[in-house]
């Protein structure tokens, strides 16, 4: 069984409760304006570049096998339309001014990782917290990783945006300790604009959940002049109480993934849009 | 916060006093071994030497004083040790004038030098004397950066005390010498007369001591006859009340006891100049039973004690590390003398030893924010979580105080170089990292070893590349090497040849300090000097270990590592074309650096390939070292830090194979090579949790936290967590520097600015601003663990 991730961060404080390792998944179905980590956001490897760091080497002319990349004035220049994302020039980056994001890894390779901080779960109550993109776009491999965790006493938290089929979340549910439930907007327009699509699976889906007595923690990412009017966290607070949901963090936004989608060669619409 | 005016005025008197030298040690040393040269024995002579200094010095009483006594005649007024180490004219110049670190030498003292001292001493001190015992490969390999020698300028020292002021007085230490002196064996026990001038000398010094606290007292008794402010009046006369009882009788009181605390460390550090001056220790523990007799019997409040020991505090601050000179002085540039005061940890019979005193001395350290003295809190699995949240809250502060320690692992430790379990639990941490049985205990540390100038001999067959100079044995040219196992036996017996070396030169240290300057004074406070008739020197204390202090474990591991990952086993680089890059220092070759940087298993990432190489990089250290004899009845032992003499250490040696460019400085302590750890704290932890700490006697791991991380309550928790499980896992120790790369840039940029930003370096805490730059650098360039929200 393998997924795509990109990226197993240890040391996670504030991810769910403890000391936590957060493995990333590849892929995300929402389009949010603010999204931190652009990278994400597509199931398919990509190419970040970060042009402060390369020597001029050209090691990467050589290896490109599409010829998308030319050495300029000792400066190397990159052709985004015929780069095929196929890490051949990361491979020989030493430098690491060229990196491919998102990679094939087995279930096994990740518990490996995993397994590395069982002492700091033990002593702080921690554990793993499965993030992304969306950790429900690849449910097959997301389930062998909870099971695998499960059999290995390690505490799990899926966090997730909620929007996926209802039989995806009852599948996997009963392997997961806690979850950490995003929730942008109430107001289905709103959420349309700002996320690219509707929130009703979504408030379907935290609604079954909650019914069925499942450990949920509401996040809020309190992104200024989007979800953080009154009304919004308002009907947010309410729906919670009336879930019976005890837990509601605030995230707030920080604008250090910019830097990310210049590395991506991409607009940050959040940064035009201020 | 709270600060009486009285302590806000010491404490800014303390951080306004501009260090100086006083040439009033040397004088008074002069003038006593000048009509002092007849037929006297060593300790004797030793002890009338400290009684002369007792009854001449300067008796200095500062005002609003509640604690008193100094070191010089004023706060920050450092005396010098000619019979140990005698400054030349251009040393007190250089000393006059560098950036870093300075002493002020007035005119005046500079001709009492040139007069007076150099004119006696040169020649004839105990520095001149080591030099000239050396053999020509200790001094080649001295020369050439391979280790250092603590011994040359300054006396055996690391030294801890325990309870035992806090039950008797001098007067009856006094006793305790008598019996023993009455028990001599003149028939039997061929020693016997030189147990006796030895015993006879420590009585003479707990004489000295007592005639010192009583020129206090007088002093006091005349301030408070002058003075006009009946409130300070009353205080004076409660300081002669208190001089005249200890330091000859057992203290009574809180107040009695940190005074008599304070005069045995001045009296340590004026007999000699021993490292890391002199500790407390448990000070909590110790001082417990002070407090809750003085809270129940209505005698003392909270804020009273918090006062007292704020002004004890400030006595520590007052007195800068004695000056060095020459590599001396490049192996720790820093006014601090590590004196370090242990809170928390366990007591004799096991049990949870955190009490109201450790918190109050918490809020002590927080609210003084001052260089000196050093603290550390000792962590037992016993100890509650509140405990470490509230060091925690300090550390956060970004002062670099407490360091955090592994109580529970360091009594193992001590267990297995054959102390008993309670001497053990007993024991604690002193200096940087290094443990040992407060009390009971003599444990030197003779020199930082610098292991990966070794791999660069062995990299060249025994020959220094800087001057082409064969140092080592010839261990074969690596090129002709076919496997790792072949290289790192040729490291390990160029490892061994400088053990040799360095131990060597050690045995006829030990025995000059032996022979020409016993420490009787010390001896009185070291058990089992008195019952054995032997000075701490000389095998007196009841445990006696010789630490060589290994530097470089992460260059060490990251360089071996790439040689073994490229060369031995992946064939991407030969060794011909490794070694031609770190000839040309990787000019030209940017690539294969990159390569080196970027493609190698890299120790502190939890990565087996690399963490591996450590564990025999460290196993090879420890078969070098461990378990070989000194000359006081003793064994050698390792312990892994560093100081600041990473940076020194570093200058001496070419580009290595971890892609580290030539003179940079190496990796500090136990911590990975700076910014090699890529993937946390955690990872870190496991990564130096792979060596076996039970076989040191300390080791040192940094870790630089952004203030960010620590902002708020999940932070703090994850702090305590992270320790308690490198603790765990059997780590020793470990410290956290708690500030971002910014500020550190600007205060480099502004020095005037941020003259008061502390920051850990390596195993204590120093002003950042007076850093060298190379150090300030390394700091910047050590990873900052955020996480990644």
């Amino acid at each position: 069984m393998t997924g795509v991730i990109f990226d197993i961060k240890k040391f996670s404080i504030h991810d769910g409760p403890g000391i936590r390792t957060t493995v990333f998944l590849k892929g995300c179905p929402l389009r949010c304006l603010w999204c931190h980590n652009p990278e994400s956001q597509s199931p398919r490897p990509e190419l970040m570049l970060r042009p402060q760091r390369c020597i001029g080497c050209g090691a990467c002319v050589n290896a490109c096998p599409e010829g998308a990349i030319a050495l300029q004035d000792g400066r190397v220049v990159t052709d985004m339309e015929r780069c095929a994302r196929c890490g051949a020039c990361a491979a020989v980056c030493f430098a690491e001014a060229r990196e491919r994001v998102g990679r094939e890894v087995t279930v096994a390779e990740v518990m490996a990782e995993v397994e590395q901080d069982v002492p700091f779960y033990d002593e702080s109550g921690g554990g793993v917290t499965f993030s992304g993109g969306e950790p429900l776009a690849q449910p097959d491999f997301l389930r062998a990783l909870l099971i695998a965790c499960r059999e290995r006493e390690i505490h799990t938290a899926v966090d997730t945006c909620g929007f996926a089929p209802w039989e995806v979340v009852d599948s996997l549910r009963k392997h997961v300790d806690l979850f950490l439930y995003d929730l942008k907007l109430i107001d289905e327009a709103h959420h349309r604009r700002f996320t690219g699509a509707s929130n009703a699976l979504i408030l379907a889906n935290l609604r079954a959940l909650a019914e069925r007595g499942h450990a949920i923690t509401l996040r809020v990412p309190v992104i200024p002049g989007i979800t953080d009017d009154e009304e919004n966290l308002r009907q947010i607070g309410a729906l919670a109480a009336e879930l019976g949901i005890q837990q509601i963090d605030r995230l707030p936004y920080h604008a250090i993934g910019a830097e990310k989608y210049k590395r991506l060669g991409r607009r940050y619409e959040m940064e035009v849009n201020r | 916060m709270s600060m009486t005016d009285r302590v806000a005025r010491l404490r800014q008197q303390s951080l306004d006093a501009v260090p100086a030298i006083s040439t009033e040690r040397a004088e008074l040393m002069t003038a006593f071994y000048r009509q002092n040269l007849g037929m006297i024995s060593a300790p004797v002579r030793r002890a009338l030497a400290f009684r002369y200094l007792m009854e001449h010095k300067t008796v200095c009483i500062n005002a609003g004083e509640l604690i008193v006594g100094e070191k010089g005649p004023a706060p920050k007024a450092t005396p010098t040790y000619p019979e140990l180490c005698c400054h030349t004219l251009q040393d007190l110049e250089i000393l006059d004038s560098r950036e870093k670190i300075p002493f002020a030498v007035s005119q005046e003292a500079q001709r009492v030098y040139a007069e007076t001292i150099i004119p006696f001493w040169q020649g004839h001190s105990m520095r001149d004397r080591i030099f000239a015992e050396m053999t020509d490969e200790w001094k080649a390999a001295y020369e050439a950066g391979v280790f250092t020698e603590f011994m040359e300028q300054r006396s055996p020292g690391h030294t801890v005390l325990d309870d035992k002021i806090y039950h008797k007085g001098m007067l009856d230490f006094k006793a305790d010498i008598a019996r023993s002196l009455a028990g001599l064996d003149y028939l039997a026990d061929p020693d016997a007369t030189a147990k006796q001038e030895q015993l006879k000398a420590m009585d003479i010094c707990c004489d000295a001591l007592i005639c010192f606290g009583e020129r206090h007292a007088a002093a006091a008794r005349a301030l408070a006859q002058a003075e006009a402010d009946p409130q300070r009046k009353q205080e004076l006369e409660r300081i002669a009340e208190v001089c005249t009882h200890v330091p000859a009788h057992a203290p009574r009181d809180l107040w009695e006891a940190l005074q008599y605390y304070w005069f045995v460390h001045l009296g340590v550090t004026v007999e000699l100049n021993p490292w890391d001056a002199f500790n407390p220790g448990r000070l909590d523990q110790h001082l417990l039973p002070f407090y809750q007799r003085g809270l129940e019997e209505s005698t003392l409040t909270r804020a009273q004690a918090e006062e007292l020991l704020q002004c004890f505090w400030i006595k520590f601050n007052n007195q800068p590390a004695p000056p060095k000179v020459g590599v001396t002085a490049q192996e720790s540039g820093t006014y601090t003398d590590f004196a370090q005061i242990n809170l928390g940890g366990v007591t004799g019979d096991g049990k949870d030893g955190v009490n109201e005193v450790t918190y109050l001395l918490l809020d002590v350290i927080e609210e003084m924010r001052l260089l000196q003295p050093s603290t550390s809190i000792q962590v037992s699995k016993k100890n509650p979580d509140r405990f470490i949240k509230r060091a925690a809250q300090i550390i956060r502060t970004g002062f670099g105080q407490p360091s955090v320690f592994n109580c529970d692992l360091i009594a193992q430790e001590l267990v297995r170089q054959g102390k008993s379990v309670v001497d053990a639990r007993n024991g604690g941490s002193s200096g940087c990292i290094e443990v040992g049985a407060f009390g009971k205990e003599s444990y030197i540390l003779t020199g930082y070893f610098n292991m990966p100038k070794v791999l660069e001999l062995t990299l060249h067959d025994g020959v220094d590349p800087r001057t082409g100079r064969q140092l080592g044995p010839r261990t074969g040219d690596p090129r002709t090497f076919t496997s790792f196992d072949e290289l790192f036996a040729a490291y390990a017996a160029q490892l061994n040849h400088f053990v040799d070396v360095k131990v060597r030169g050690n045995a006829v240290i030990e025995r000059l300090y032996a022979a020409h300057l016993p420490a009787p004074f010390l001896s009185v406070l070291i058990d089992d000097c008195i019952a054995k008739g032997r000075d701490y020197h000389d095998g007196g204390a009841r445990y006696d270990s010789t630490y060589i202090q290994g530097v470089g474990l992460g260059t060490m591991s990251d360089a071996l590592t790439a040689l073994k990952h490229h060369v031995f086993d992946e064939g991407t680089l030969s060794m011909d074309a490794l070694l031609a890059a770190l000839a040309a220092n990787f000019e030209g070759q940017e690539r294969t650096r990159q390569l080196l940087l970027n493609r190698t298993p890299r120790y502190g990432n939890d990565d087996e390939r690399a963490d591996a190489v450590m564990v025999r990089v460290f196993d090879a250290y420890f078969d070098a070292v461990d378990g070989r004899p000194n000359t006081r009845g003793g064994r050698y032992r390792i312990n892994l830090l560093p100081t600041t003499v990473h940076v020194y250490f570093g200058s001496v040696i070419g580009a290595t194979p971890d892609g580290r460019p030539a003179g940079t400085p190496l990796s500090e302590g136990i911590s990975p090579v700076q910014g090699a750890d890529r993937r946390g704290p955690t990872a870190v932890v496991k990564s130096a949790a792979k060596m076996d700490h039970v076989r040191t006697g300390g080791t040192l791991l940094n870790q630089k936290f952004t203030p960010q991380v620590l902002k708020d309550d999940v932070g703090l928790d994850g702090l305590v967590q992270l320790v308690r499980t490198y603790f765990k896992l059997d780590g020793h120790h470990i410290q956290f520097n708690v500030v971002d790369a910014a500020t550190l840039r600007a205060a480099q940029a502004h020095p005037e600015q941020y003259r008061d930003l502390i920051v850990r370096v390596a195993g204590y805490s120093d002003y950042f601003c007076d850093l060298s730059e190379a150090l300030q650098e390394e700091i910047i360039a050590r990873t900052e663990h955020e996480d990644f929200q």
